[in-house]
Formats: C-alpha cells, structure tokens, sequence
C-alpha cells in the first residue's frame, strides 16, 4: 500500500509539471506580442515595457518557466492585469461561491442519482427502468444553461420562490439563507451530471447483482430489501466513488457556463470575463489551481478506492 | 442490397425510440440542406415592425428582438450545427486514430503519447476549450479545433485500448508471422476492425461537440454573433426571457434533440457491437 501511494502520487505530481508547462506555454502561443495584446493599442512604451518586466517575459524562456512555476509553488500566482490585484487574490475571491455550489450540486447529485439507480437497477427491463434510463439520457443532453434559463423563467421571475442572479456571501447580511441564491444553479448544473452517476449506479448494481455472494445471499433467505442495500449496493457504490472525480471536473467544467448565467462572483465568471478581458495570468492561475485540484481529488478518490475495497488489484 | 438495408432497419425499428431519433436527425440533415427552400425567410432578415413576435401567423415559432423569422433561423442553424459535429468528429478521429494506433504498435512511442494525452486529459474540458480558444481567438473553425482537441484524448485512449487488444488476435499475430508488414496489419486487421468502436465513440462526439458549441456560442466565444447558430440564438434570447420566453424554447429544444437523438443512436450502436469492445467505449 505505502508503495502504491508513492508510485501514484509521483504519477499525479508528473502529469502536474507537465500539465503547468502547457499553462505557462499558453500564453507563448498566443499571436502577437501578448503584452500588446493584453493593453490594447492604446498602451504608452512605458506601460509596456513596465507589464513586460513584471511578466518576467524580458527572460529567457526556460528561465520564466522556472520563475513563474518558482512563484507559483509559494502561492505566488502574479498580477491580474485588469484588476492590479494578485490573482489569487482574485481566485480566492470567488473560491466561496464556487466550493459552495459544487458542494450544494454534489448534494444534489448524490440524492438524486443513487437512490434513482438503485431503483431503475431493481425494476431492470421494466417500464421504470427504461423511463428512468430514458430521462438519464434525455437530462445528459441538455445543455445547463437552457436548464438554468428555464429554472429561472419558471422559480425565480415565475413563480418567485429563489432569486434569480447574484450571490451575497453567507459571511455578510442574510446569513445561511444566502444560500438560496444558489438552489436554481446547483439544479442546473446537476442536471447532467445527476444523470451520469445515475446510469453508473445502475449499471454497477447490475454487475453486482450477478456476483456468486448476492446469489447465495439470496439463496440463504435473506430479505430481498437487506440483499439489495448490504450485499449489491454497498459493492456498486465503490465504482461510482471512483466516478467522483471525473464528476467533479464536469462540475468545473460546467460551473463556468452555470455561474455565467446566474451572474454568480465564482471562479468560472472570473475565467470567462479574463478571457473577454485578455488577463492572461488570471486564466493561467486559476487553470493551474483548478488542474491541481483535479488531480488532488483523482488521487484520494483512487486511494480510498484501494482503502474501501482491499480486493481492488494494485497496477 | 435490400438484404443490406433489412439488416439494418429492423432492428432500429425494434427499438421505436431509436427510429424517431434516427428520423429526426434526417430531418436536421434535409434542414441543413435544404435550408433556402424549407426557410419561409432569409436568417437575417431583419423586420423591425414586427419584433418580439409570439408564434402564430406567418411566423411559426415567432420573431426575435430584430424582427428576424425564429423558424428560419433554427433552420439554418442547422448547418452549423452539422459542420461543427462533423468537424470534431473528424478532427477527433483523424487526430486520435493515428495517435492510438501508433502507440498500441510501438510501444516506446505509445508511453510517450499516451502520457501526453493524460496531461490534457487533467485539464477539464471546457477550460481545455477555452484555453484554446484564447490562443486561437474566436470562430467556428477554431470552435472546432478547441472541441475537437477534448475528444482527441478520449478516442486516442478509447483505439489505444482496442488496438493493444487487436494487435493481441491470433489472427494479426498470424499475419505477421506470414511476414506481413506494419501497414499491412494495420489497413486490412486493426483499421477494418476498428469500424465499430469508432462509429459509436463517433456519434457520442458529435452529440457533445453541439453541447460543447453551444455553450462556447453561449459564453460569447463560439461562432460570430451574426452566424445564426443555436447557442448564439439562445445567448440572445437571455435578454428577453420574461418578454418572449419562446425564443428561449426553439434552439434549445433542438439541441437537446439532436444531443439525445444522437445518444440514442450511439447506445444503440453499442449494444449491437462486439461485445469485447463495449466496455472500453463510454462516454
């Protein structure tokens, strides 16, 4: 075990430089001098040269590579362009509202698309389990933000029952219920993933259910309600734990369209509005923070998998 | 040929929902091109007198915030819809076929590769999209690239899979030992072997390429605002949502359609494939 946690988290920390090399090359890539690119035709020589030096782009390449991945190992992420702030000042800005939707979303997630496999598993081939599996498909073909137009056309300028776009801190006046601003967008973006993890469960349940244990469990009398949540459910979530992690970069993903149309201060905003804005070491830092979060998330999943179930063979 | 044709049509129509997914992405190709002569008005024609029109008289599914004729438009959103779902779809095979293909036979090179496609892989898919298009700036074709480079890593993987369990077939290694050369096992044993796989990663794809798009066109950074493309018709409607709460309705139901259309499609593809193969292509 000790073995395998080194070998898997010198296998995430590669595949981390790497990935940090395609972000600092990024903005290598971009057409033109990215300087200019950044302040517009406008810019005096001055502010030029000026941003220039603060990049560190007057250095030899492979020596700003060192400096920036340098900088960003002490959590120092640069400036942002736009603001003249530091970009993890910028991120850690946003970083509440989006931990708390993903959080409020996974909620969703899990209530929703477990209970909901666990039942289109039992009813196999009946018509619950083809409507149920239908709706799996219909829901992981909608876009999120047509979902969040509808939620908020129907519960927030219909129905008024959630505000339709912002979010006050939980910190600041109205407490925890602030956090009603952010039902209608955990909906929308659990939409589609509430779908994935539901065809998981199902499909997992089905695998399970065809195991010798389950068959002598049940050949043992045992109540058919006890088989189906001790002997199969147990054992199919441990293939759906592992899905968490690709979940959650759906979850990322998606968050910078959900927190768009819901006009939410999140780190997905930010990125799109860097983008619009051409900030570039705003959209560096944060895509480095989201990577290494990613990979951070993929490696525990992986080894609470090995911890949950001691039978899982190690490579 | 009819034989042909049997085989394939009965049993799509042993599923029903397959069939109408099937028809309705034949009525989304005969938009496409058939577009000028099925649109009762041009996509930008613009009719300031008659704004914000509710569906009804001389006008299906109503006007927009210019005037412009929702029906026609959709219609002609059509072919970017087709374009950008055959451009990722041939970007993405004709990238990872060759990626996965060369790595399953030369192993060295496959560490190399595969590698590299698990660092792009870390990288969420949007942001990977939008980080290209940062570099390549705004358009349809670059949309193209940038989706199509989210589903170069999943096919690679996905033929990479296939290929090392191909290479593995008794009779590739009898080809060999018959002295046949690279090319020759790849164009007539894993290629012609691969067909199947590939149709149904294909059809995923290009169902997730019209949700990659749209959301690209919704975020302003997809196809020019003037293309009438579904997600900028949605991106637009956004402002008129209590207004005219059908604009919202028409593109969005016709990606939704396609999407699940081409879901249906691709699932039914699946079942019918080998089942060696199965596990390896998910979505």
């Amino acid at each position: 075990m000790g073995r395998y946690i080194i070998r898997r988290t010198g296998a995430a920390i590669a595949t981390l430089i790497a990935a940090s090399i395609v972000i600092f090359a990024f903005i290598h890539l971009i057409p033109g001098d990215p300087v200019y690119v950044m302040l517009g035709d406008g810019a005096t020589p001055e502010q030029v040269a000026a941003l220039r030096q603060r990049l560190g782009l007057d250095e030899p390449v492979i020596a700003q590579y060192f400096i920036w991945a340098g900088n960003a190992l002490q959590g120092d992420l640069g400036q942002s362009v736009f603001f003249e702030t530091p970009v993890t000042q910028v991120i850690a800005d946003g970083a509440e509202t989006s931990i708390l939707l993903a959080l409020i979303t996974m909620v969703w997630i899990i209530a929703f698309g477990i209970p909901v496999g666990v039942l289109a598993a039992i009813r196999q081939g009946k018509w619950v389990d083809q409507g149920l599996s239908g709706l799996a498909m219909l829901l992981a073909s909608v876009p999120t933000f047509w979902v969040g137009l509808y939620l908020i056309l129907i519960f927030a300028v219909g129905l008024g029952w959630f505000p339709s776009s912002g979010y006050p801190s939980i910190f600041e006046e109205g407490g925890l219920s602030n956090l009603r601003y952010l039902v209608l967008p955990s909906l929308a973006l659990a939409a589609p993933n509430a779908a994935l993890i539901l065809r998981l469960t199902r499909a997992s349940m089905l695998d399970v259910s065809r195991e010798d244990y389950v068959r002598t469990a049940r050949a043992k009398g045992i109540r058919p309600s006890r088989v189906v949540v001790r002997h199969i459910l147990r054992n199919a979530l441990l293939a759906v734990v592992s899905a968490f992690g690709f979940t959650f970069a759906a979850l990322i993903s998606e968050a910078v369209v959900t927190e768009t149309v819901f006009a939410l201060p999140g780190v997905g905003r930010t990125v799109v509005q860097s983008i619009l804005r051409r900030d570039y070491p705003v959209i560096q830092g944060v895509i480095l923070i989201i990577v290494c979060l990613y990979l951070v998330i993929n490696l525990l999943v992986d080894l609470s998998y090995r911890m949950l179930d001691p039978r899982v063979e190690l490579e | 040929m009819i034989d042909i044709l049997r085989h394939w049509t009965r049993p799509i129509a042993a599923r029903p929902l397959v069939s109408i997914g099937a028809a309705f992405l034949a009525v989304i190709v005969m938009f496409a091109i058939f577009a000028p002569w099925i649109a009762p008005f041009g996509p930008d024609e613009i009719d300031p007198v008659n704004r914000l029109l509710p569906p009804g008289d001389g006008h299906l599914m109503g006007t927009d915030h210019f005037g412009r004729d929702t029906f026609s438009r959709v219609v002609y959103g059509s072919r970017l819809a087709l374009l950008i779902g055959v451009g990722v779809v041939a970007f993405a095979l004709a990238s990872g076929v060759p990626i996965g293909v060369l790595s399953a036979l030369y192993p060295k090179l496959g560490t190399v590769l595969m590698r590299m496609v698990d660092v792009l892989m870390s990288f969420p898919s949007l942001l990977l999209a939008l980080g290209l298009i940062v570099i390549l700036g705004q358009g349809v074709f670059n949309a193209i690239l940038a989706i199509g480079l989210i589903y170069l890593t999943t096919t690679a993987r996905i033929v990479y899979g296939v290929a090392l369990r191909l290479r593995a077939e008794p009779y590739v290694e009898a080809a060999r030992s018959m002295g046949a050369g690279t090319w020759w096992v790849v164009t007539r044993h894993i290629l012609p072997n691969m067909i199947s796989p590939l149709m149904v990663q294909a059809s995923f794809v290009f169902a997730f390429a019209q949700l990659g798009a749209a959301a690209l066109d919704f975020l302003g950074l997809g196809a020019p605002p003037d293309v009438p493309s579904w997600g900028n018709m949605l991106a637009e409607s956004r402002i008129y949502i209590t207004r005219a709460s059908w604009l919202l309705l028409w593109p969005g139901l016709m990606i939704v359609l396609t999407a699940f259309s081409l879901n249906l499609v691709g699932d039914w593809l699946r079942d019918r494939m080998d089942p060696r193969f199965r596990e390896m292509v998910g979505k």
